[in-house]
């Protein structure tokens, strides 16, 4: 790892400020991603600007139509909140199978969203609940905000703060993980809410995306049956050693009907 | 004394807590990297990130210049340092030697696989080494990789040595190939298989690590390192590295977490950081990190092969010819010559009479990390092999798996096969039955129903296998090209005071050496098993030995001890006889006394042993002391047998295999401490498993390494293992006086075939025959795709 300078300010204006007068800053949430790529050197940024000291990221507030997570909310956190688990069931499921019990209690939502792997969990559960990105300076859809693998619509300085998730009438997320790395190969969250019904795919593609064809189908008949026949092209899925793009497109469809299964 | 070798104190044969466990569960073990040395240096070794390449420019002048750095050297630096020698050598079919290539301790004009050594910085700091290390320019004139044994025997394939044709090290052969092509040619059936046996990583859970010293007041070096064998360091280090006799040489292996073989090999590393530490006059470390241990820990198994299998109208074996390519590596590892051979081709009889057996193996250099032994070495390969083949011919036949199994048993012992081994004893219908009856084999159909109810396709497998372990006789491993013998040594040291240490040349490494060799000592001389302790991994400390690997330690080294001890109790009865004023051979010995037959006088081991160091009152002529060695060598492989079981639910949407149930009925003979065995069981079973469902070592066509992390490397945990259901029928081995034979490979040889028999057999339904390992969810659902596109 090579050396670089830590910062820890105690407020979101610090943190921007600190990564304004940085050459190459990053914020450090939870350390999951960021970490083990500067222990491989695969990134030497100038300056770490880490979030624990800044307060009020870390609440679940039901604001009736949402829930408010913060920033620095863990996965464990998010998985064993009693409001997530009454309010959105499956969001509190869903992080509660994020990689492994060390990766859920230091992994953050505001990390992983911002991080964008194509891999994680969240933009799916964002994609798929319809949530919004709050950041220091403004609201985000994740509709607009996930983009290509570790691409997102925040700017350089930008900090998330917050996602918003609106309630939904139901919802379920089935993945299937990687069984080394414990990532999607394929997750699926699908939710019906007011909105519509959205179905979002991670793991499968270089980003997350959506299912039209198949966001139509459960509106108009929402089981398991209506997706079951619907395949997506693999035509730009991931390629690797433990599933090639055919398996994946397969895959997709196969978590598909399982969580729509799992909506009951 | 009852004739197993027990005095009837009821330590062997007790599920004794481990006496190491302690330190080991409260981090308070001393592993290599645990030790530092007073002014100590750190070491960084620059890899080659190609696989292979002639060696332009290599520029260490930045390197040498930068913070800390002490010194900066590369293969042309060690010029005149011996190679890297290889333990065994094979002869090919015409009688010409193996193709034995230089192996310089770093590379000299060009590498020949990712992570090989191209130079060493040494520094104040352990980041200041790296950091320096990555100012080393080196200009590698990229050639075209051999990077698997197709490209490898490929025509025109790229040469990893210019004098191996083809790239072939050998052409090895065993057994009488016309009499098995014969008995082949006039079988009623013929059933044939072509298999892959993947290749894997050891992933030991403590990495490499070495420490190199020089004390110039006595000329000795010494150097901590993670071994299974610190004497055979010493000899290939001292003997053909650095040319340092015995007396200027100590290796000491503490603490070492996990080896499964690839802590068997005498590495580069070791010869490089002693003589570094020689050079610098500092003590040098270094700690591989698991990154590198990827790309320089010796790897497993790696085999192409093709079999024919000949049985008579009544299902019997009549002949069995084998055709295999074993992936070597780009240099020869100590062992990693006789692995495909001598550990693999006289496996092919297994547990059955088949009267004419051939097998031949084509040793390939390739661009990729040394192959050495792991776990098993060379016996999953022959039994995975041969039970798959086994499952074909009951398939093709129409004969039950388990009928064809037991039609083909050996009954009569000692038994010959045709392809070297001589089994001294075995009960393979008792296993078997025993395997049957605790899988519920019979009820299995009802089983399969339940499951197809909740639309999973079940599957149940079966193994029986035997191995060859307690490695090695000496002149038969000599007749057959190893360059060392492979007996074991032992040493009982009786104190003054009755309390007792025990030496021995085996290394423990998780097996529990330090609790089943005290159980041993303290039933034989009849003293307390908390009086006992055992030392193990210091030359200095230790006598002689061979070290831990082939399942040899109780059955080798646990018999030196053994014998020991029996010296230990000839001399104490010359000693009690004195004290009791009688015949030596009126006394008996029986839980620690000396007693004179038919009296009620005795003396107690202790009273003997302080007479031993007190000898006012002694034997005339008799050395005072009550210390014994011996060295022992087998006279023949012990041959531990077995059933495994597996069951598996197959989900044919995704292809995921569940793998529910695992029987083990095995035979390792007399057991020690039954906990231990168990232990050892679990985790040779979860090693079988990781190899028939989830780890695969896979290269691209570059040479570069793809499945280079936990992140895509896939090691079996917990979750992905069942209770296991182990149990035991023991027949002793003949030939040791303790009975013993052998447990630590035993998963990995037998239950990888009966995990992939499960999986074929749960996919039989849909018109799959065979499937290859890892069974992975996307192999499993191809399969499934594939075989119903057929229909």
């Amino acid at each position: 790892m090579d050396d670089f300078q830590y910062h820890a300010p105690s407020s979101v204006d610090g943190v921007l400020s600190a990564l304004r007068g940085a050459d190459d800053g990053k914020v450090l949430a939870g350390g999951m991603s960021l970490v083990p790529v500067l222990k491989l050197g695969l990134a030497a940024p100038s300056h770490l600007v880490s979030l624990r000291n800044v307060p009020g990221l870390s609440d679940i507030e039901d604001h009736g139509h949402c829930l408010k997570i913060g920033a620095c909310c863990t996965h464990a956190q998010v998985a064993a909140s009693s409001v997530v688990q009454e309010r959105i069931p499956a969001l509190a499921a869903m992080a509660g199978r994020i990689g492994d019990p060390q990766v859920r209690n230091c992994g953050t939502i505001g990390g992983s969203v911002a991080h964008n792997d194509p891999a994680a969990d969240y933009p799916a559960a964002c994609v798929g609940l319809g949530a919004t990105i709050i950041t220091d300076r403004r609201k985000i859809s994740s509709d607009d905000f996930f983009g290509s693998m570790f691409e997102t619509a925040l700017e350089e300085d930008e900090l998330v703060t917050a996602v918003c998730f609106p309630i939904v009438a139901r919802a379920a997320y089935a993945k299937f993980e990687n069984p080394a790395s414990k990532y999607a190969v394929a997750g699926v969250m699908v939710a019906q809410g007011d909105d519509g019904v959205r179905v979002a795919v991670t793991g499968a593609g270089a980003g997350v995306f959506r299912v039209a064809e198949m966001e139509a189908a459960l509106a108009d008949d929402f089981s398991a049956d209506a997706v079951a026949g619907i395949g997506v092209s693999s035509d730009g899925l991931l390629s690797d050693n433990v599933a090639g793009a055919e398996y994946r497109a397969h895959l997709v469809t196969v978590m598909a009907r399982r969580a729509v299964e799992a909506c009951g | 004394m009852s004739d197993n070798g027990s005095n009837g104190t009821g330590f062997i044969g007790a599920s004794l807590k481990r006496k190491e466990d302690a330190r080991f569960l409260t981090g308070r073990g001393r592993y290599t990297d645990d030790i530092n040395l007073p002014g100590q240096l750190y070491a960084h070794l620059l890899r080659s990130t190609v696989a292979h390449a002639n060696l332009g420019s290599v520029d260490i002048s930045a390197a040498e210049a930068a913070p800390g750095v002490h010194a900066v050297f590369t293969g042309p630096d060690m010029e005149g340092v011996g190679g890297i020698p290889t333990g065994w050598l094979i002869h090919s079919k015409d009688g010409s030697p193996m193709v034995e290539p230089a192996h310089p301790a770093m590379a000299i004009g060009k590498v020949r696989h990712v992570g090989e050594i191209v130079a060493i910085v040494v520094a104040e700091t352990r980041d200041q080494a790296r950091e320096a290390a990555a100012l080393i320019d080196i200009d590698y004139q990229e050639l075209p990789a051999a990077a698997s044994i197709e490209a490898a025997r490929a025509d025109g394939a790229p040469l990893v040595w210019d004098e191996a044709d083809g790239n072939l090290c050998y052409d090895w052969e065993v057994g009488d190939r016309a009499a098995a092509e014969d008995a082949i040619a006039g079988a009623a059936h013929t059933v044939s298989i072509d298999v892959v046996n993947q290749r894997l990583v050891p992933n030991a859970i403590e990495p490499r690590a070495a420490i190199g010293s020089f004390d110039p007041t006595t000329d000795v070096y010494t150097l901590y390192t993670t071994s299974q064998n610190p004497h055979l360091i010493r000899l290939l280090l001292g003997a053909f590295v650095l040319g340092l006799p015995e007396h200027k040489l100590r290796i000491v292996a503490p603490d070492v977490g996990g080896g499964f073989g690839s802590k068997i090999p005498h590495y580069a590393e070791e010869a490089i950081i002693t003589w570094t530490a020689g050079r610098l006059g500092r003590p040098v470390k270094w700690t591989s990190d698991r990154s590198e241990a990827f790309v320089s820990d010796t790897q497993g198994r790696d085999h192409i092969s093709t079999a024919t299998l000949g049985l008579d109208e009544d299902g019997k074996f009549v002949g069995l010819k084998v055709s295999t390519q074993a992936n070597l590596g780009a240099y020869l590892s100590t062992f990693a010559t006789c692995v495909p051979t001598y550990l693999y081709g006289i496996l092919f009889a297994g547990p059955y009479t088949t009267p004419a057996i051939y097998c031949e193996v084509e040793g390939v250099f390739t661009n990729t990390v040394p192959v050495d032994a792991l776990r098993g070495a060379g016996r999953p390969e022959a039994t995975y092999l041969l039970e798959r083949l086994v499952d074909k011919a009951a398939a093709a036949t129409g004969i039950d798996r388990v009928d064809i199994r037991r039609r083909n048993f050996i009954r009569e012992f000692p038994y010959q096969t045709p392809v070297a081994l001589q089994y001294d004893q075995g009960d393979y219908d008792a296993t078997l039955d025993l395997a049957l009856e605790a899988s519920d084999w019979d009820g299995f159909e009802a089983r399969r129903s339940e499951a197809a109810g909740r639309g999973k396709l079940r599957g149940i497998g079966i193994s029986t296998f035997i191995e060859a372990c307690g490695i090695a006789p000496s002149a038969v491993v000599g007749s057959l090209g190893a360059r060392a013998g492979l007996y074991e040594v032992g040493s009982v040291r009786v104190h003054p005071t009755g309390s007792v240490s025990v030496f021995t040349g085996t290394h423990s490494h998780g097996q529990g050496h330090e609790t089943t060799f005290a159980q041993i000592v303290a039933e034989t001389l009849g003293v307390d098993f908390e009086a006992v302790d055992v030392v193990h991994g210091d030359t200095n400390a230790i006598p002689f030995g061979m070290g831990t690997y082939g399942s040899r330690s109780l059955a080798v080294g646990g018999t030196a001890i053994y014998n020991a001890v029996q010296k230990v109790i000839a001399k104490g009865k010359k000693i009690a006889a004195h004290l009791l004023e009688a015949s030596e051979e009126d006394i008996e010995f029986a839980d620690g006394n000396f007693t004179v037959a038919g009296t009620d006088r005795s003396k107690s081991i202790g009273e003997v042993a302080l007479t031993a160091y007190v000898p006012h009152n002694y034997p005339e002529g008799l050395e005072p002391g009550l210390e014994e060695t011996a060295f022992y060598d087998p006279l023949n492989f012990t041959f531990p047998a077995g059933t495994h079981v597996a069951e598996v639910e197959v989900d044919p949407e995704t292809g995921v295999v569940e793998l529910v149930a695992v029987t083990g009925a095995d035979d390792v003979g007399r057991i020690i401490n039954p906990m231990i065995v168990n232990g050892q069981l679990h985790g040779g079973l979860a090693h079988g498993i990781g190899q028939a469902l989830l780890e695969h070592c896979e290269y691209d066509a570059e040479g570069q390494l793809v499945t280079g992390s936990y992140m895509n490397y896939t090691m079996p945990r917990a979750g992905d293992l069942p209770n296991f259901n182990i149990n035991h029928n023991t027949t002793h081995c003949t030939h040791n006086p303790l009975g013993v034979k052998g447990v630590g490979e035993v998963g990995s040889i037998g239950v990888p075939p009966a995990v992939i028999n499960a999986v074929v057999d749960a996919l039989s339904p849909l018109g799959v025959t065979h499937i290859e390992m890892p069974a992975t969810s996307e192999r499993v659902w191809q399969a499934i795709q594939a075989a119903q596109a057929q229909d």
